[in-house]
């Protein structure tokens, strides 16, 4: 395909996606809000709406910020699909990223490029179906797979699967990077040693992180050192 | 009957597959679409179904441990709203978070003081409520955003082609990410209140094992190993970290 043609084709497909993103998540809002009410109805009982205000306060404060930040610094990371299926599904950072990040590494896709935004949403829409499979088996087998789940031998494996995520992420992209990788490294490990409540905080923690990485890798851009 | 029973019941099943049933079809909608668009761009078939299936490995693990925090969640908030919750948008540390933040506002000790279906519907709804930011953003905000974004290299592109910032910041983008996990696991070493060696034990070697992928990979020339490397250094780490527990114990 010729590349104006392609570049117009790919933003007639975006358009589309961009379409049915909204719709599927405007259709996911009236859905899972429904549920409590829902529930709500088969039991007789109806949200103690003081409760729920002041729940929604406390949550609010934290998390839509968070939420907002969140948008802002992975929906570009993500790309169109990428996006609308990812911020539905969640577990964004610690699955669907590093998902999209493995497969464009296979791929070898570079950012910007209409392969890259195909790559992105063929990754996240497989992960998220494959969870939800997962899960929806898990689920069907709860009952008998509880006691192996739940057995205290495996439980240090299960407990551990986010840092072993990281783990291994880590090794590649800091190994990849050095020079952007060491200062926030660094103080990320200062922080927490000093500030220990920060250390249940890392949804929080990794947006100045992110940041600082991005400056240095801008300022080290800039200098011609990448 | 006693809550938990009522927050299991049969019907809650059923509607929470119903939802979850939308949620796939609209990944498969996704996914379709662009398959298709690859193709007719002229992406390679071997290469899409090679994405496919790496991706579909990679995210074999990690499912694991969500469907573990239903199990964790699902004795407190009965297993089909845990199920939901795991499923669509919410992440284990999130919920667990929101669910605690919401009990202690409606004025129980935390999560385990529920004793009835009201309280548990209001939780419900501040659990769901609080995680929609990100949606609303993406309804309202994610074509114009994204529209701004791409419409930057754009003009870059018409002059003499320059090497973009692009690629190095979602690299650093990412290394920040990890720098605020492995800073956390490194703080847990220390004694106090959060001392736990075992994170960073499994990260550590995760790390080791990966670097012997990637030693295969690029040094090797092993690049069939590329699909599976992560996975499996995550599985080598999480048996070591099962090893060591043994040891200890």
């Amino acid at each position: 395909m010729e590349n104006k043609t392609k570049e117009q084709f790919f933003e007639e497909f975006n358009s589309g996606l961009h379409r049915i993103g909204r719709i599927m998540l405007i259709l996911a809002v009236i859905l899972l809000v429904a549920v409590p009410f829902v529930i709500g109805a088969i039991n007789g009982v109806s949200p103690d709406w003081g409760g729920f205000i002041a729940g929604f306060a406390n949550v609010g404060i934290v998390y839509i910020p968070v939420a907002i930040v969140e948008f802002l610094v992975y929906s570009p990371m993500l790309g169109v699909g990428g996006s609308y299926l990812s911020f539905l599904t969640g577990n964004v950072t610690n699955m669907k990223i590093p998902c999209a990040m493995n497969a464009r590494d296979i791929a070898k896709t570079e950012v910007g490029t209409p392969e890259n935004e195909i790559v992105s949403t063929i990754s996240v829409a497989t992960s998220a179906i494959v969870t939800t499979l997962v899960i929806v088996a898990g689920v069907v087998l709860l009952v008998p797979l509880q006691p192996v789940l739940a057995s205290p031998v495996l439980q240090p494996a299960f407990d551990n699967v986010v840092p072993a995520l990281f783990g291994a992420l880590a090794l590649k992209y800091f190994s990849k990077s050095p020079k952007i990788a060491l200062i926030p490294l660094a103080i990320m490990c200062l922080l927490c040693i000093f500030v220990p409540s920060m250390i249940t905080q890392t949804s929080i923690l990794m947006i100045p992180s992110g940041g600082l990485a991005l400056a240095i890798g801008f300022f080290l851009f800039k200098k011609g050192k990448l | 009957m006693d809550y938990l029973s009522s927050a299991n019941a049969g019907i809650f099943y059923l509607i929470v597959g119903i939802v979850l049933a939308f949620v796939v079809v609209m990944c498969f909608v996704f996914l379709i679409k662009s398959y298709k668009a690859g193709i007719e761009i002229g992406m390679d078939k071997k290469e899409l179904k090679k994405i496919i299936t790496s991706s579909a490995t990679f995210t074999l693990l990690p499912s694991i441990s969500i469907l573990l925090g239903v199990v964790a969640l699902s004795g407190t908030l009965g297993v089909p709203f845990s199920w939901l919750r795991l499923s669509v948008i919410g992440a284990l540390q999130y919920e667990l978070n929101v669910a605690e933040i919401a009990a202690t506002a409606l004025g129980l000790t935390g999560l385990n003081g529920i004793e009835n279906m009201g309280q548990f519907v209001t939780i419900a709804l501040v659990m769901t409520a609080g995680i929609l930011g990100g949606i609303i953003c993406c309804i309202f905000f994610l074509k114009k955003y994204l529209g701004k974004i791409s419409s930057k290299p754009k003009k870059a592109e018409t002059g003499e082609k320059k090497p973009s910032f692009g690629d190095h910041a979602t690299t650093a983008m990412f290394v920040g990410l990890c720098a605020a996990y492995i800073g956390s696991y490194v703080g847990k070493m220390m004694p106090g209140q959060y001392h736990d060696y075992m994170p960073l034990f499994t990260a550590i070697v995760a790390a080791v094992v990966m670097a012997v992928f990637e030693f295969l990979i690029q040094k090797k020339d092993m690049k069939v190993l590329e699909n599976f490397s992560l996975a499996a250094s995550m599985l080598v780490a999480m048996a070591a970290s099962v090893v060591l527990q043994l040891i200890i114990a």
